[in-house]
């Protein structure tokens, strides 16, 4: 009896509890290569025909250069604009009863669900100059569909959940308590919110406008439908690479491709990292 | 501060967790409310503190009706039983939270904060803990950081929501004597709610018991523990052994177990209750009590064994608990199985018309004790 387990033991040292660990495991790093690595890998192959030159010299085209300003600045916007309204549509369907709140709360992945293209043509529909809100932006003199605005507006659209949805979940296991404590103590509700409530949601929204950020940097289809695509002023680099494609320069969509994806990695992995040391801190690690 | 709780009721849709009810807490007493979960206890609390608002009813703090004052304006300490604690924050920015956020005319300067701090640190003995983070802490530091922050504004009132139920036996106990300790010293007035019977008889000044939404007594710990107002109290201070049946001709009977009462009409449905260390186990059953028993379990741990036994040939609802001595123990050792007699001294009668027991005594004759017996079982062996 006593030999049967020794020798048990020594012919698996290392037996986990919980069974499918390397099967798992296995799937996963497979999965992740195909969908993920094979195609970046992909991606830096296609550039690899062109030498640094040409590389430079395709990136650094004053078009694309253009439409990385524009992407850029659209995307900061649409991304701090999402994480005003998202914080506050998270709270609302948090912390209010309300006739309505599950449907209100379904629409939020409205976005996610809506193909893009179904949101450009919508979009620039309903802010066109004769549309329904475009017309009544224009009697203002803000025009919206067919300028950077356009842009902003796309993006915003397309990305909103990223935040409601990250923030939600953080926003419904804070303690009442913690409140109770604070307002008890003499603070006022604009305290009790900054100093803590706040602290405890901001990793959460960081991530959340992040990840709008990144998505808004990659959006095509709603974009281009209201953006008006003119040459310097309102093409969006996602554009620039299509333009390429179409004129069958792999290497060069490529080329400008691997710029957002550069971009869109260093924020992540810059949001990972700084996530990971504050809530080390939170939870005494 | 004294604290006067006038008609206060409160209802949470179709439950009424509070009936009207009114209590008189006087100035610097540790007040402890007793009570099993759902008796409305912290309800209570939280609209002491303004947590809650009731549905009819005045708070009173000495003398003036705080009931529509925020939480924020009334300044009372309050301590949750989570802690409670700002999870981002330091220690010493935890405690010094109060102070900060006070208007700017009231504030104490940067310099004083952070000496008022370091005070309340030392005197929760955690000075040295001042830059760590919450999640850092075991139970027992996190609590005393909360009080240390709760008495940081120097509040009058100190109300604590079961201040120890999260932590271990031997933390809580340390803690509750270091909470005495602190009253004694700083004397604000401090109520605290608990369901430990032991928590509240020690602490306290005054024991509130509540069940149901209602005040059942109001004493001191001595009082209400010697004289129980109610079942409800008499088996809520701890475990109770029961004798229900009827009363004729001044025998409390009820199969074959019987006491004699005295001076007692014939009556049904009554009951008396018996306290654990209020009965003594024999071998023999006494003149004035008939009560066959069997020993189901024996417990050694504590100051006495604890002896579980059951009704032999009538019926309890909850088998019976006597306490005996360990020399008791040793000279008796009772095995499961075993038969006795529960020879009461002294036992609270309940009947159905009189909502306050009536205290029996039976004097004490000399009992053939179960050392004496067994020494005398020996011998005819």
């Amino acid at each position: 009896m006593s030999l049967a387990i020794t020798s048990a033991i020594s012919l698996n040292p290392s037996k986990r509890v919980l069974p499918g660990f390397a099967l798992s495991l296995g799937i996963s790093l497979l999965f992740i290569s195909l969908i993920l690595l094979l195609p970046i890998t992909g991606l830096i192959v296609q550039t690899a025909g062109m030498s640094w030159n040409e590389y430079w010299s395709v990136i650094s085209d004053p078009r694309v250069v253009a439409s990385y300003r524009v992407t850029l600045w659209a995307a900061a916007w649409a991304s701090a604009f999402n994480g005003v309204v998202g914080l506050l549509l998270a709270w609302v369907l948090v912390r209010y009863e309300f006739p309505g709140k599950r449907i209100v709360d379904a629409l939020m992945d409205l976005p996610f669900a809506l193909p893009t293209a179904v949101a450009g043509i919508t979009l620039s529909a309903l802010f066109a100059e004769n549309g329904w809100y475009g017309a009544i932006l224009a009697e203002a003199g803000i025009k919206v569909a067919f300028t950077p605005l356009g842009i902003i507006v796309a993006m915003s659209f397309t990305s909103l959940p990223f935040v409601v949805r990250t923030v939600q979940p953080v926003l419904e296991d804070l303690a009442v308590e913690d409140e109770e404590a604070a307002i008890s103590m003499g603070g006022s509700d604009l305290t009790v919110f900054r100093r803590v409530i706040f602290p405890s949601l901001w990793p959460a929204l960081l991530t959340g406008v992040a990840l709008s950020f990144t998505r808004s940097l990659g959006e095509f289809g709603a974009v281009i439908f209201i953006a008006g695509n003119m040459p310097y002023i309102s093409e969006i680099t996602s554009l620039m690479i299509f333009v390429r494609l179409q004129e069958f320069d792999y290497a060069a969509a490529s080329a400008i491709a691997s710029v957002v994806l550069m971009a869109s990695l260093v924020l992540l992995f810059l949001i990972n990292i700084w996530q990971a040391f504050y809530l080390r801190r939170i939870h005494g690690r | 501060m004294s604290i006067r709780v006038e008609g206060v009721s409160k209802r949470f849709g179709k439950f009424q967790a509070l009936e009207p009810l009114s209590l008189e807490i006087p100035d610097g007493q540790l007040v402890g409310l007793l009570g099993p979960s759902g008796s409305g206890k912290t309800t209570l609390l939280r609209i002491i503190a303004g947590l809650e608002t009731a549905d009819t009813g005045r708070i009173l703090f000495h003398g003036e009706d705080v009931t529509r004052v925020h939480v924020r304006d009334r300044r009372v300490g309050f301590v949750f039983q989570h802690y409670a604690l700002f999870r981002h924050m330091t220690v010493a920015a935890n405690i010094a939270f109060g102070l900060e956020v006070m208007p700017k005319h009231q504030r104490p300067s940067a310099p004083e904060i952070k000496k008022r701090v370091q005070d309340l640190l030392e005197m929760v003995q955690l000075g040295h803990l001042a830059s760590r983070y919450p999640a850092q802490l075991s139970g027992g530091q996190k609590q005393r950081v909360a009080l240390a922050r709760a008495l940081a504004m120097q509040p009058q009132v100190l109300l604590l929501d079961e201040p120890f139920g999260a932590l271990d036996a031997k933390v809580r106990k340390d803690l509750r004597r270091w909470l005495r300790n602190l009253h004694d010293e700083l004397h604000f007035t401090s109520v605290f709610v608990t369901h430990d019977q032991e928590e509240a008889l020690e602490l306290s000044d005054q024991v509130v018991v509540m069940s149901a939404g209602r005040i059942e007594q109001v004493d001191t710990p001595q009082t209400l523990y010697a004289q129980p107002d109610s079942r409800f109290v008499l088996g809520f201070l701890g475990h109770i052994n029961v004798l229900q049946g009827d009363i004729t001709k001044g025998r409390l009977s009820q199969g074959n177990a019987w006491i004699s009462v005295t001076d007692q009409t014939d009556a049904k449905e009554v009951e008396c209750y018996f306290r654990p260390h209020e009965v003594k186990l024999q071998t023999q059953p006494a003149s004035h009590a008939h009560l066959p028993l069997k020993v189901s379990a024996v417990s050694l741990i504590g100051a006495e064994v604890r002896v579980e036994l059951e009704a032999d040939g009538w019926s309890s609802p909850e088998p019976w608990e006597v306490g005996i001595s360990h020399s008791e123990y040793n000279a008796w050792q009772p095995m499961r199985g075993d038969r006795c007699f529960a020879v009461p001294e002294i036992g609270h009668l309940f009947s159905a018309d009189k909502s306050e027991p009536e205290l029996i005594q039976w004097q004490a004759k000399p009992p053939v004790s179960i050392k004496s017996s067994v020494v005398s079982l020996v011998h005819t062996a």
